[in-house]
C-alpha cells in the first residue's frame, strides 16, 4: 500500500515538474499573410530561432489581411493576444497614429549591420514611421501574356494604350498606385506626381487617363487573383505583386513576361502591439529576426527584396528551385530603372477621400 | 363528528397533507416551474443579449460617437464655442494657445494622432496637420513664444485656413452626425448646411438602391426557379422525393466558397459555358459573354446559393395542401390552369412569403459572394461595410451604414407585415 502511495507521489511530482517546464516555455503569436509568405518566414526566421531557443515557441496566425482591424479590436477590448504583426507600411502608420503599436528605437532595439552601420542607417528612409520595422520591399509591377500580345509592353504608357496592347487588363481595385501610374503614363515627371495629385485638376487628370481604359479593366482585390486571371487568359496584362508573378513564371511555368517599368515599391514589416504579454521575448526575437543575415535568408524562399541595404549582397539562390534570386529582386539594377516609392504622408491624408472618389468613379 | 369536521374545514383554507395551505403550496410549485423554465431559457437569453443586442447597441452608439475630439482637445473645443465660424475671421490668440497646449499634452501621451485621424475623415489634411504639429509644438518654448497663432501657422499654414477651424468647431461635441451624413453621400458646407456631395463623389445611396434592387431580383429568381422544384418534390412519392431532396440539400452542405469559386470556373470568359457556346458556334470567340465580375455574376451565383432557402419552405407548405383540392376544382369544371391559379397557388402564398423574406433578408446582407463575383457593378452595401471595418478602419461610418441597413430591413419587414401579414408566413 505504502509502495503504491509512493509511486503515485513520484508520478505526481514528476508530472508537476514537467508541467513546470511546459509553463516556462513562452509562446509567441506571430501574425502574417499565410501561404508562401508565412512559409518563407517560418523557414528563414521561426524555425532557426526556435532551434536556438528551445524555450520559445512561435505560432503562426494567418490573419494579417484583417490585421489592423483585429489589432484595433483587441486593443479596445484590452486583451491583446498577438505578439508580433506583419503589416504593410500604410497600416503601420495608421496603427502608430492610433497608439496601438509600440514605438521602436531602431538603433537600440535592432541589430546593427555586420560592418557596424547602425540599424537606422541600414534601413534608411524605409522606416516610414517609428513603430515600423521593415522586412521586405515588394513591388507591384506588371505581368503580361507573352503569347497574347503582339508587341511586348515596355513602358507604363503601354498599359494605358489600347491600340498597342488591345484586350482586357487587370489593376488593383484601389486608387493607390493606379493614380500615380495614370499620371506617369500621361507624361507627368515622377517628382511632380504628388504635387499634381494635390490639386483638383491633377486628380481629374489622373481619373481622365484611367477613363481611357476603364471599359477594359478587370479589377482585382486579392494578390492571388492577377496571376490567375493571366493564366486563365481573362486578361492580357495585369498589375501584380512581383513575388506572385515569380511564382507563376518560375514554378507554374506560365507563359507570362514581366514588365518592370515604374514598378511601385511598397514595404512590409513588423509592428509590436502595445499590451503584448511577452514584450521582452518579442523584442529579443525581433532583434535577431531582422538582422542582416536573416533578411537575406528570407529572399531564398520568396522573391521579395530585403529591406536592409546590407542584406542585398547576401541574397543567394532559391532554396528549392536553385535559381539565383538576385535578378528576380525588384531592387535589382536591371529591374529598377524606373521605380516609385509611395508618398505615405500624402496617402495618410488623402486615402479616405481618394478611396471615395475612386469608388464613385467605378460606380458611374 | 367527521361530518362536522369536514364542514368546518370548508371555512378554513385548504391545506395539503403536511398542513401547508394549498394556495401557498400551489404558488410555490408554480414559482419553481417558472424558475426552471427561466433557467432553461436563460442561456439562450444571455447569449442573445451578449452576442446580439449589446453589439448592436454598441454599433449604434459608435455611429454617433465623437468623444475623442473633446477629450483630446478639451481646452480648444471649449474656447471654440465662443468663436463665430461664420465671421470669416480666424479664432483669437487664446484659442491658438489652448490648441498648442492640448497638442503638447496629446503628443506627450502619444494620443494626439488619433484625433488627426478622426478629423481627417471630415476633411483631408488633418492627419498630417496633427502629426506635424505634434512633432514641432513640443519644441516650442513657452517663454519665447510671442504669438501662438503665428507659431502654429508657421508650423503648418493649414492652421491659417478657416476651413480647418470650421470643421474643428463643428466636430467639437461628444456626438456627431457626420457619419450619417457621409452614409447619405452628404456633407456640411461652409455655411453649416447639410448638402449632397458632388455627383462624382456619391456612392452609398446608389449602392443601397442597387443592393435592394439586386436582392429583390434574386428573390424573384429563386421563386421562379424554386416553385417548380418544390412542386415536383411535393407531388412525387416520398421515396423518390426524398432522393431528389438530397439534390436540393447537397449544395446547401457544400462550402460557400467552393460553390462561388465553381461559378467563377463556369462563367468566366474562358470558362466552361463560354467555351461550350463557342464550340456550338452560337457566339464568336472574340465576343465571349461577360457573365462574371458584374451584376449578372452576382445574381446567378446568389440565386443558386439561396435557392434552398426558397425550396424548403415552399416544399413544406405544398406538402400540406391535400391533392383533393385540385381534384375537387377540376371536377367542378375548372381548367388545370384555373384550378392552379385559383386553388393551389393561393394555398402556397405562405410558403412564398416565408421563402421570399428569408431569401431577401439573407441576400441584402450578403458580402462574400458579391465580393468574389460582383466586379464593380455587382457589389453590395455590405461589401463597403466590410471595407470600412477592415481596411479603412472608419468604424464610425461602417456603424452608420450598418445601422441604416438594419433600419431598412426593419422597414421592409413592417411593409411586408402590412401587405402580406406576418401571420401569413409559414416555415413548415
Amino acid at each position: 500500500m505504502s509502495k503504491l502511495l509512493k509511486q503515485v507521489l513520484v508520478i505526481m511530482v514528476s508530472l508537476s515538474w514537467m508541467s513546470g517546464i511546459a509553463l516556462a516555455e513562452t509562446t509567441l503569436v506571430v501574425v502574417s499573410w499565410g501561404g508562401a509568405y508565412t512559409a518563407s518566414q517560418q523557414k528563414a526566421y521561426h524555425e532557426p530561432y526556435m532551434k536556438a531557443n528551445p524555450d520559445i515557441k512561435i505560432v503562426n496566425d494567418d490573419s494579417a489581411a484583417e490585421g489592423a482591424a483585429k489589432l484595433r479590436a483587441q486593443s479596445e477590448a484590452g486583451n491583446v493576444t498577438w505578439d508580433l504583426v506583419d503589416v504593410v507600411a500604410a497600416d503601420a502608420i495608421s496603427l502608430c497614429d492610433e497608439g496601438i503599436v509600440e514605438e521602436i528605437d531602431a538603433d537600440k532595439d535592432l541589430a546593427a549591420a555586420p560592418d557596424g552601420t547602425p540599424a537606422s542607417k541600414d534601413f534608411g528612409n524605409l522606416i516610414v514611421t517609428p513603430c515600423f520595422i521593415p522586412q521586405i520591399v515588394y513591388s507591384t509591377t506588371f505581368g503580361y501574356r507573352k503569347d497574347k500580345v503582339k508587341t511586348p509592353p515596355t513602358s507604363i504608357a503601354d498599359v494605358f494604350d489600347l491600340n498597342k496592347i488591345p484586350g482586357k487588363r487587370s489593376l488593383e481595385k484601389k486608387p493607390i498606385g493606379n493614380l500615380e501610374w495614370a499620371l506617369l503614363a500621361d507624361g507627368v515627371p515622377v517628382e511632380k506626381v504628388y504635387e499634381t495629385l494635390s490639386t483638383p485638376e491633377g486628380i481629374d487628370r489622373a481619373f481622365k487617363k484611367l477613363d481611357t481604359i476603364k471599359s477594359q479593366v478587370v479589377w482585382w482585390t486579392k494578390g492571388a487573383q492577377p496571376p490567375q486571371l493571366l493564366a486563365d487568359g481573362e486578361v492580357v496584362i495585369a498589375s501584380a505583386y512581383n513575388g506572385r508573378l515569380f511564382n507563376a513564371i518560375e514554378v507554374e511555368k506560365q507563359p507570362i513576361g514581366m514588365m518592370w517599368d515604374w514598378q511601385v515599391f511598397d514595404l512590409d514589416g513588423w509592428v509590436v502591439p502595445k499590451g503584448t504579454k511577452n514584450k521582452a521575448a518579442v523584442m529579443k526575437y525581433l532583434k535577431w529576426a531582422t538582422d542582416t543575415q536573416r533578411l537575406a535568408d528570407q529572399a531564398k524562399f520568396i522573391s521579395y527584396g530585403p529591406a536592409r541595404a546590407s542584406s542585398a549582397p547576401k541574397v543567394g539562390k532559391h532554396a528549392e528551385l536553385g535559381i539565383d534570386m538576385k535578378p528576380h529582386m525588384p531592387t535589382a539594377p536591371a529591374n529598377s530603372k524606373h521605380t516609385l516609392l509611395f508618398n505615405y504622408e500624402w496617402w495618410a491624408d488623402n486615402r479616405d477621400d481618394m478611396d471615395e472618389r475612386f469608388q464613385a468613379w467605378l460606380a458611374n | 363528528m367527521a361530518q362536522i369536521d369536514s364542514a368546518s374545514n370548508i371555512e378554513q383554507p385548504l391545506t395539503t397533507a403536511d398542513g401547508v395551505p394549498l394556495k401557498v403550496s400551489l404558488q410555490r410549485t408554480l414559482r419553481r416551474q417558472k424558475i426552471v423554465a427561466l433557467s432553461l431559457v436563460a442561456p439562450l437569453f444571455l447569449f442573445i443579449l451578449f452576442s446580439f443586442l449589446f453589439p448592436i447597441g454598441d454599433m449604434l452608439l459608435r455611429s454617433i460617437d465623437n468623444t475623442i475630439v473633446p477629450s483630446e482637445l478639451p481646452q480648444t473645443t471649449k474656447l471654440l464655442q465662443n468663436w463665430n465660424e461664420q465671421s470669416g475671421e480666424l479664432p483669437n490668440e487664446a484659442v491658438y494657445a489652448a490648441l498648442a497646449a492640448d497638442i503638447k499634452k496629446g503628443a506627450k501621451s502619444k494620443t494626439i494622432n488619433r484625433t488627426g485621424k478622426r478629423l481627417n475623415y471630415e476633411y483631408s489634411g488633418f492627419s498630417s496637420l496633427f502629426r506635424k504639429s505634434a512633432r514641432r509644438v513640443q519644441r516650442l518654448k513657452a517663454d519665447k513664444v510671442e504669438s501662438y497663432r503665428k507659431e502654429l501657422i508657421k508650423i503648418d499654414k493649414k492652421w491659417g485656413n478657416i476651413k480647418f477651424w470650421q470643421v474643428l468647431k463643428r466636430e467639437s461635441g461628444i456626438r456627431t452626425a457626420s457619419y450619417y451624413l457621409a452614409a447619405f453621400d452628404a456633407e456640411t458646407n461652409e455655411k453649416g448646411e447639410a448638402v449632397f456631395k458632388p455627383e462624382n463623389e456619391r456612392i452609398y445611396v446608389n449602392l443601397f438602391g442597387r443592393t435592394l434592387l439586386l436582392s429583390f431580383f434574386i428573390t424573384l429568381m429563386t421563386v421562379l426557379l424554386g416553385y417548380p422544384i418544390a412542386f415536383l418534390l411535393a407531388s412525387l412519392p416520398t421515396r423518390i422525393s426524398n432522393l431528389l431532396m438530397i439534390l436540393v440539400l447537397l449544395p446547401f452542405w457544400t462550402s460557400l466558397l467552393v460553390r462561388t469559386s465553381s461559378w467563377i470556373a463556369l462563367l468566366q470568359k474562358e470558362g466552361i459555358i463560354n467555351d461550350f457556346l463557342v464550340a456550338l458556334n452560337i457566339i464568336d470567340s472574340s465576343n465571349r459573354l461577360s457573365l462574371i465580375h458584374n451584376s449578372t455574376g452576382t445574381v446567378i451565383a446568389m440565386t443558386h446559393i439561396l435557392l434552398p432557402f426558397m425550396v424548403l419552405p415552399l416544399f413544406s407548405v405544398m406538402k400540406t395542401i391535400p391533392p383533393d383540392f385540385m381534384r375537387a376544382a377540376r371536377s367542378l369544371g375548372a381548367t388545370p390552369f384555373t384550378a392552379f391559379r385559383r386553388i393551389y397557388m393561393p394555398n402556397t402564398i405562405p410558403g412564398i412569403g416565408a421563402g421570399g423574406i428569408l431569401v431577401f433578408i439573407l441576400a441584402i446582407g450578403y458580402y462574400i459572394t458579391p465580393a468574389l463575383v460582383g466586379g464593380t457593378d455587382g457589389t453590395f452595401i455590405s461589401n463597403f461595410i466590410a471595407y470600412h471595418i477592415s481596411t479603412s478602419l472608419n468604424w464610425g461610418l461602417a456603424a452608420a451604414l450598418g445601422a441604416l441597413l438594419l433600419l431598412l430591413v426593419l422597414a421592409l419587414y413592417l411593409l411586408y407585415d402590412k401587405i402580406v401579414g406576418i401571420d401569413n408566413m409559414k416555415l413548415g
